[in-house]
């Protein structure tokens, strides 16, 4: 089971909220999905300047890996707060950790719920049905 | 989808699989950049049993696929293999494929992706020929093994044929881990030196495993098809599907090596239309590097200011020029090595710069 204090997309990215931040990364499997677990097959990893304003949904950013791209989606809305500098040069951190050193985007909330999120029992059914 | 006679090989090795071309094929055992490395310094097995094997034999072989395809088979040597490809009467291609010409038959290499479509333009093209068409890709298969130890660990396994002879782009018959009579040749799809070989399905698993174990010393390694791509790409190698397809005749894309125009060969399917391209072509392929972190991909713009160019056909991360790399079409005045343009990445711009192709040579490398 995945960390169940946080709330999941079917496109893969996590949101953990604390108050009125919400703290987005992406899950193991879509970190599998990208690079079949050879990390050093991430080659790039685009993420938005702080400031940027995201809608629920929207993308953020991408992350590459030799042979796919694919898009980074916001969970919820809200303002960029802070972005995980370490991640650009250092992909191998989100197939190590995308739990907690992996995260990606803390944004300041402008609501917190959606109907697309998933709890982590439902998120698991997604996986199991694209695994 | 279907299978290969290593399928269950493959999952022992814990291998991703993917469909290609209808077919559960390993896109790779490990990093995707590694396996390219090991083929580029060691040496690589592939599965290639879903590519399409198709013998032609008859009386008419040769003057009917004089007739299909796009190079001159009547002036292959025997024992010699040729590019070619079967062309739609406007020019566009079908498939591209090998042709190896044999004493009496002649054996069709097509693209897993396109044999259905290969076998119905043959079968549709019969008419006046004595010819008998074979389609063997389900009940025989077809390795690779690739690189510079490839030649020291295949003769380990080899009788019955001299190997050191067999010259880049020639066949012969030899026994291959005790395999009487198995199609050798000395061709690939990566850029190095190597042999692809054909035998039943039935024996599929003993000639891998006698690679495999033979090739223990060397670093041979089983290689997905990604890797497979990869080096393709560096050794300039076209796709269907990528640098080809219905909209990118062979002439824009530099294949005229495998066309011949001669009037000997007499018409053939396709002839006038890419005669008409090859007076005046208006695009061509270029290979161009990129100095930023983002991957070529199939479909991004070239662009030049708010000039759209034409579109991005392959990408990959080159682990032998350490580069990013991808080929595309742009405008013939502007296929010129050293032009600067820009690639559109979903809305971003990275600065890319047109070079010769091919992108790696195991041959010009020694020079």
């Amino acid at each position: 089971m995945r960390p169940d204090d946080r709330k999941y997309l079917s496109s893969h990215e996590w949101i953990k909220i604390d108050g009125d931040i919400g703290t987005i990364g992406i899950t193991d499997f879509a970190v599998q999905e990208l690079c079949s677990g050879n990390e050093s097959d991430l080659v790039y990893c685009d993420l938005p300047e702080a400031g940027r304003s995201v809608e629920a949904g929207e993308t953020f950013g991408e992350i590459e890996s030799v042979k796919a791209v694919a898009d980074l989606n916001a969970p919820l809305g809200g303002e960029v707060i802070e972005v995980n500098a370490a991640i650009e040069d250092h992909l191998e951190i989100l197939a190590d950790d995308p739990w907690e050193r992996g995260w990606l985007i803390k944004i300041k909330l402008s609501a917190k719920t959606s109907d697309a999120l998933l709890d982590a029992a439902a998120y698991e059914e997604v996986v199991a049905q694209e695994a | 989808m279907k299978q290969t006679p290593l399928h269950d090989t493959h999952l022992a090795l814990e291998a991703k699989l993917v469909d290609f071309g209808g077919w559960h094929m390993p896109v790779q055992y490990g990093p995707i950049l590694d396996e390219a490395r090991c083929v580029r310094e060691r040496a690589g097995l592939f599965d290639l049993g879903h590519m399409g094997r198709i013998n032609v034999t008859g009386p008419d072989a040769v003057r009917y696929l004089d007739r299909l395809a796009t190079n001159f088979v009547a002036k292959i040597p025997t024992n010699s293999i040729r590019y070619s490809l079967f062309c739609k009467e406007d020019g566009a291609p079908i498939d591209d494929l090998l042709v190896y010409k044999g004493e009496d038959d002649v054996y069709l290499v097509v693209n897993a992706s396109n044999t259905d479509a290969v076998l119905d333009w043959m079968h549709a093209h019969t008419d006046g020929f004595d010819v008998a068409i074979d389609d063997q890709t389900a009940t025989t298969t077809m390795i690779a093994l690739q690189g510079p130890a490839a030649l020291e660990v295949l003769k380990q396994v080899t009788q019955d044929t001299d190997l050191d002879a067999l010259g880049y782009y020639k066949f012969t018959f030899g026994t291959v881990c005790g395999l009487k009579n198995t199609r050798i040749s000395r061709t690939g799809y990566t850029g190095e030196n190597g042999f692809e070989l054909y035998f039943a399905n039935g024996d599929a698993r003993k000639v891998w495993d006698g690679l495999m174990t033979a090739g223990k010393s060397a670093g041979v390694q089983p290689i997905g098809l990604g890797a497979r791509d990869t080096l393709r790409l560096e050794a300039g190698m076209p796709l269907y599907g990528h640098e080809i397809d219905p909209d990118h005749n062979p002439i824009e894309a530099g294949l005229a090596f495998g066309i011949s125009f001669k009037d000997e060969k007499g018409d053939w399917i396709g002839r006038d239309a890419l005669a008409k391209v090859a007076a005046a072509p208006k695009r061509a392929l270029v290979g161009f590097t990129t100095d930023g972190k983002r991957v070529p991909r199939q479909g991004y713009a070239l662009m030049r200011g708010d000039e759209t160019l034409g579109d991005v056909c392959s990408g990959a991360v080159s682990p032998t020029l350490d580069t990013n790399i991808g080929t595309g079409y742009v405008p013939v005045e502007l296929a010129v090595p050293g032009t600067e343009l820009e690639m559109d990445i979903r809305g971003k711009r990275q600065s890319v710069r047109v070079c010769e192709l091919p992108f790696y040579s195991r041959t010009r490398k020694k020079n």
